[in-house]
């Protein structure tokens, strides 16, 4: 370390890795559900492209956790979405193209995506 | 590229590797692998987490789940269920976060975490201690590189006196103080050493701070280095402590590497590095003079003060000696500043003090909580209580130099001033909790035992008083004392205190000072009334049979290792209790409750 602007470097480059150890109950929530139904209709790139997005974009407060079966197999991948304070927004057969656009829309932008809300989508 | 969506933080303090957490961690590497997850899920042995009593302890993260007890096979269930399909395993939980509705609570809002407050515990249990980059993550070396960088020694020993942080060693000397002593000491060279060697029975603070947070103490020592003019620091650490000393080796490496500890740090032309020195066990080189004797390569005996260290210490040459959780909490205090620092803590005792909590309580661990926290909450709320039911009869504090609190002054606050008026001290902070199967005056017994053991031997009040002590006392526990005896051993114990050279002969005395103190009427029982009565000691105790309740079935006198217990079959059997050797054995054995002690 010869200054404080390269410790402050080193300090940006491993934050991430400590990111998720605190509490988390004000964090904004990205639930996919992951029981064998979840897994089998295609939940574990959802989930991964999730992670992704939440790292590439350097999301802070923002953890991506899985369930289990909802019981409605049919919907699956479903992936629920809460920001603090905030009913959550269940979404179904989320694709990981899907999964950019909930990110963009619901969490960075803060508007569920209509489209592809249980409550709307076909 | 490949990102980790989920860590699992496994314990590993000393606590937890007695209990198994390297086989945990070896068991979750080989489920991970065998379902394909060992990329996104990552395994993290980190420091103590403080709930020593429920270990193998281990959290899942982003969730925050808190496994505790747990064991090698439960791994493939936590594995498969929880990381693989999401549903986390709730029968292996800490209960305490469990909600009615089989939620997870959060950790804060625990009993035992939640009235904690953690400064110099504050990366124990959250980093991987071997892993630098992580200690950089938390904020790491910035203070040493605003101290280097943009600020002079004397506003770092400002900071400090301003702060109010007091050793936490067991004195209690205010730490801004000694390094201002040790700056105005004119010398070119001048050495900063930190005091590892913690030796108070039941005490494991700082060896928690070494273990979770190793780069923490050496970030402080340079801060030390920095503020007094010193280039050199030395770590006298215990042998009987090897992953912390292993830990320190990996920091001190990593932090070599980094280029934060050596030579011209953070380019600002400052000079400092450490060396570890590792001491063999003995308790009186956890006392300041003895200990620097033993750095130099001599038998560890203290020498009489002054000189004081700030001017004439290790080399004989200015030395400032801070104990591992005092400069725990110097990085910190530089960051956040004094006023924070002063803000937490009563008048006279600023921050926060970990204790190890031990003895007759229900979550044996390590707190960390603000001073002036009440002997109460910390037994009843954080402690969680007496278990099976006992009641709180005293807490010891201080170890081996310490005193007594009875349960009458439970709701005093603990601070540094308030433990001295009532006859026992901080220390470096181990906290025993007595139930009422304690008896007091085997308890002052047991921590006179160890300073007679301990006492180097250099002068005599310590060598020959406390021997003398002992053996006064052993005639109390024995039945053989009288009450001339009594008042015989106060004297004694003044005279230890007022001549011994060394806080370990000055402070020698307190446990049977403090204990006749508050607990005389345990003495008197033993001498007047030869009775005992926590039923301890052993020479007063006699096991004797109830005739009516004796079924005749032989136990107890098949298991006496003596041939005390003498009887036919079917009819009641008698103990011939000069032969008896009082070791229960057939208490224990009868299934009638026909044999009792007293």
């Amino acid at each position: 370390m010869k200054s404080l602007a390269e410790l402050a470097a080193a300090r940006e480059k491993y934050k991430p890795t400590i990111a998720m150890r605190h509490d988390n109950a004000n964090a904004a929530k990205i639930v996919v559900g992951m029981g064998t139904c979840g897994i089998a209709a295609g939940a574990r790139p959802v989930y991964m492209k999730f992670v992704e997005l939440v790292n590439e974009k350097q999301l802070s407060d923002v953890i991506v956790v899985m369930s289990g079966c909802a019981g409605k197999c049919p919907l699956e991948p479903i992936v629920e979405v809460a920001l603090p304070g905030t009913e959550k927004v269940t979404y179904v057969r989320v694709t990981p193209e899907m999964a950019e656009k909930i990110v963009e829309g619901h969490i960075i932008g803060g508007k569920p995506v209509a489209e592809y809300a249980e409550a709307t989508a076909k | 590229m490949d990102y980790v969506r989920s860590q699992v933080l496994v314990c590993g303090g000393t606590g937890c590797t007695s209990s198994g957490s390297e086989k945990i961690i070896t068991a979750l590497h080989e489920e991970l692998e065998a379902v394909g997850l060992e990329k996104e899920v990552q395994v993290v042995r980190t420091g103590c987490f403080g709930l020593c009593a429920l270990g193998p302890i281990m959290i899942v993260y982003p969730e925050g789940a808190f496994y505790s007890m747990v064991k090698p096979e439960d791994m493939k269930e936590i594995v498969d269920e929880h990381l693989l399909k999401g549903r986390v395993v709730t029968r292996l939980l800490y209960q305490e976060t469990v909600n009615d509705d089989g939620t997870i609570k959060n950790l804060n809002h625990t009993n035992f975490y939640g009235k904690q407050h953690r400064v110099a515990l504050r990366n124990c249990g959250v980093i991987d201690p071997e892993n630098i980059n992580e200690y950089f993550a938390t904020g790491g070396y910035e203070a040493l590189g605003r101290v280097v960088t943009t600020m002079t020694a004397d506003e770092v020993i400002d900071i400090m006196l301003k702060s109010g942080l007091r050793g936490r060693g067991g004195a209690g000397f205010p730490t801004g103080m000694k390094w201002k002593f040790a700056k105005a000491s004119e010398n070119d060279v001048k050495y900063v050493c930190c005091n590892a060697d913690e030796g108070d029975p039941g005490a494991f603070m700082d060896r928690s701070v070494l273990e979770g947070d190793p780069n923490v103490v050496l970030e402080a020592m340079a801060i030390a280095g920095y503020a007094i003019g010193a280039h050199q620091g030395y770590i006298y650490v215990r042998a009987e402590y090897p992953i912390a000393i292993h830990r320190l080796e990996i920091a001190l490496k990593q932090a070599r590497e980094s280029g934060v500890i050596g030579k011209n740090i953070f380019g600002s032309g400052f000079d400092f590095d450490i060396e570890l020195r590792l001491g063999s066990g003995a308790f009186v080189c956890g006392e300041e003079t003895a200990l620097m004797t033993s750095i130099e390569g001599h038998r560890g005996e203290p020498r009489p003060r002054p000189p004081f260290p700030a001017v004439k210490g290790l080399f004989a040459k200015p030395t400032i000696l801070n104990n591992v959780e005092t400069l725990a909490n110097i990085p910190q205090i530089i960051l956040k500043g004094a006023d924070w620092f002063a803000s937490m803590g009563t008048e006279k005792s600023k921050g926060t003090k970990v204790f190890a909590l031990v003895g007759k309580i229900t979550n044996t661990g390590l707190v960390e909580i603000p001073m002036g926290t009440t002997l109460r909450e910390i037994v009843e709320d954080i402690g969680g209580g007496v278990p099976h039911g006992k009641h709180f009869k005293a807490a010891q504090t201080g170890g081996p130099s310490g005193g007594c609190i009875p349960a009458s002054l439970i709701d005093t606050p603990i601070d540094y001033d308030n433990l001295i008026r009532i006859g026992a001290m901080m220390g470096s902070g181990g906290l025993i909790v007595m139930d009422e199967d304690t008896c007091m005056v085997d308890i002052a017994k047991f921590f006179l035992e160890f300073t007679v053991d301990e006492s180097c031997g250099k002068c005599t009040p310590c060598r020959i008083g406390t021997r003398r002590l002992l053996e006064m006392l052993t005639k109390v526990t024995e039945g053989k004392a009288t009450m001339e005896d009594l008042d015989k051993m106060e004297e004694l114990c003044l005279q230890i205190k007022a001549n011994s050279l060394c806080a370990l002969g000055q402070t020698a005395p307190n446990p049977v000072l403090s204990t006749l103190r508050y607990f005389r009427d345990e003495y008197i029982a033993h001498v007047v009334d030869k009775t005992y009565p926590a039923g301890v000691c052993k020479k007063l105790l006699s096991y004797s049979i109830i005739a009516d309740k004796c079924k005749g079935c032989t136990a107890c006198a098949r298991v006496c290792p003596v041939g005390a217990i003498a009887g036919a079959v079917k009819t009641a059997h008698v103990i011939d209790t000069a032969k008896c050797i009082k070791c229960g054995a057939c208490m224990e054995k009868c299934k009638f409750g026909a044999i009792v002690k007293k």
